[in-house]
């Protein structure tokens, strides 16, 4: 049906990907926690081989009623729902960052409950809808 | 069906078709602002910055959708050897790396006001600009390689990879920890975005994609009057 050239191209090709394919899941594999923009505070919790003062990046949500701001500095607490992470904040926070939304901090760790952060990033929700929808979900909460 | 594979037909039927859409591409565009600048809901979050999905996410779409497109034509044609395919994998890669480019700058500018950054190193944005340099050594390989065969054998290669990456961007947002959300809108699955939001949104794919056949057949039209003009008789 084929002839031998275009067999041949085709094998030629299927080797390639194999290839390709195996050399980018074996990078991907070697790279692991690179690839990740941040960390979670229960992988902070089980991890051991997390260095105290590097720069580094945590993320999760805004623990309700958590955020504490007295003269220019901010706490708050960053929570996965399983371990929690104090941070501490001197600076402007980006419009979208509120409680019970998600966050990312970076900075450092102070010790594996407390974290100095010098800059505060948003972090959104994949939901849009116009506001009179999200009041009337609130409602049917309640 | 020799009839619709005879060059010069298929000259005449595209020159129909990109007349059709020039007489609509304004007002597809002009129907498509008005509804995304205007019908279009504020987000209960985001407001008014929520309105730059709607060419942000189109975009997005069209260049990995464009890739993957001409990643399989010039898969064939080095398999096959069917030398028109290259007409159109030339035609389309320029395409694409607008509307990547477009999706870059878009979602700097909504990145921002949202998350407080025009740039994040995540898993998200750093494919996606991976895919752009991918689609700047497609157009380059064939642009300065004047062997085709050799063109062809590095378009392809660069296609594979390219593919790869493709993948690794769709699921970035699955797979690691980014600061790009995770995907609102799924086939197989919840859709997060509202219906309301969904209309302006399907309107500006649709004009894009229009947008984009117009240029796509202009660019064909060009190649073929060049092949033609080189005195080859076949293609």
């Amino acid at each position: 049906m084929l002839n031998i050239k275009t067999k041949n191209r085709l094998l030629i090709l299927v080797a390639i990907a194999v290839l390709v394919i195996t050399i980018t899941v074996l990078i991907f594999k070697t790279l692991e926690d690179n690839v990740l923009y941040f960390y979670s505070p229960s992988e902070i919790e089980k991890s051991n081989e997390i260095v105290l003062n590097d720069n580094m990046r945590i993320g999760g949500m805004v623990k309700k009623g958590s955020i504490e701001t007295n003269q220019n500095e901010i706490r708050f607490i960053i929570t996965d729902f399983k371990s929690e992470i104090i941070v501490s904040y001197r600076g402007t926070v980006p419009a979208l960052f509120a409680e019970g939304k998600g966050v990312v901090a970076e900075g450092k760790l102070q010790d594996k409950k407390f974290f100095l952060a010098k800059r505060i990033l948003a972090k959104h929700d994949e939901n849009y809808m116009p506001p009179e929808i999200k009041e009337s979900l609130k409602d049917n909460v309640k | 069906m020799i009839k619709f594979l005879n060059p010069s037909y298929i000259f005449y039927l595209t020159g129909k078709i990109l007349n059709f859409i020039k007489i609509f591409i304004i007002p597809i565009i002009i129907i498509g602002i008005i509804f995304s600048l205007f019908v279009a809901p504020k987000d209960y979050i985001q407001g008014d910055a929520a309105r730059i999905m709607y060419v942000h996410v189109p975009s997005a779409w069209i260049s990995l959708f464009c890739f993957a497109l001409i990643s399989f034509l010039s898969i064939v044609n080095f398999i096959f050897k069917i030398k028109s395919l290259s007409l159109i994998y030339k035609s389309l890669a320029p395409i694409g790396l607008a509307f990547n480019f477009i999706a870059i700058i878009t979602g700097s500018l909504w990145g921002q006001p949202t998350w407080g950054t025009w740039w994040a190193w995540d898993a998200r944005l750093t494919s996606m600009l991976i895919l752009m340099f991918f689609y700047i050594i497609f157009i380059f390989s064939y642009k300065f390689i004047k062997n085709t065969e050799k063109s062809s054998k590095i378009c392809t290669t660069v296609s594979i990879l390219g593919l790869i990456n493709i993948v690794v961007i769709k699921y970035s947002v699955n797979w690691w920890s980014t600061l790009h959300q995770t995907s609102s809108i799924n086939i197989s699955g919840k859709t997060t975005v509202h219906f309301s939001m969904l209309i302006p949104l399907g309107i500006m794919l649709f004009t894009f994609l229009m947008y984009s056949a117009l240029i796509f057949l202009m660019k064909y039209r060009i190649e073929t009057i060049r092949v033609k003009k080189k005195g080859l008789k076949k293609l």
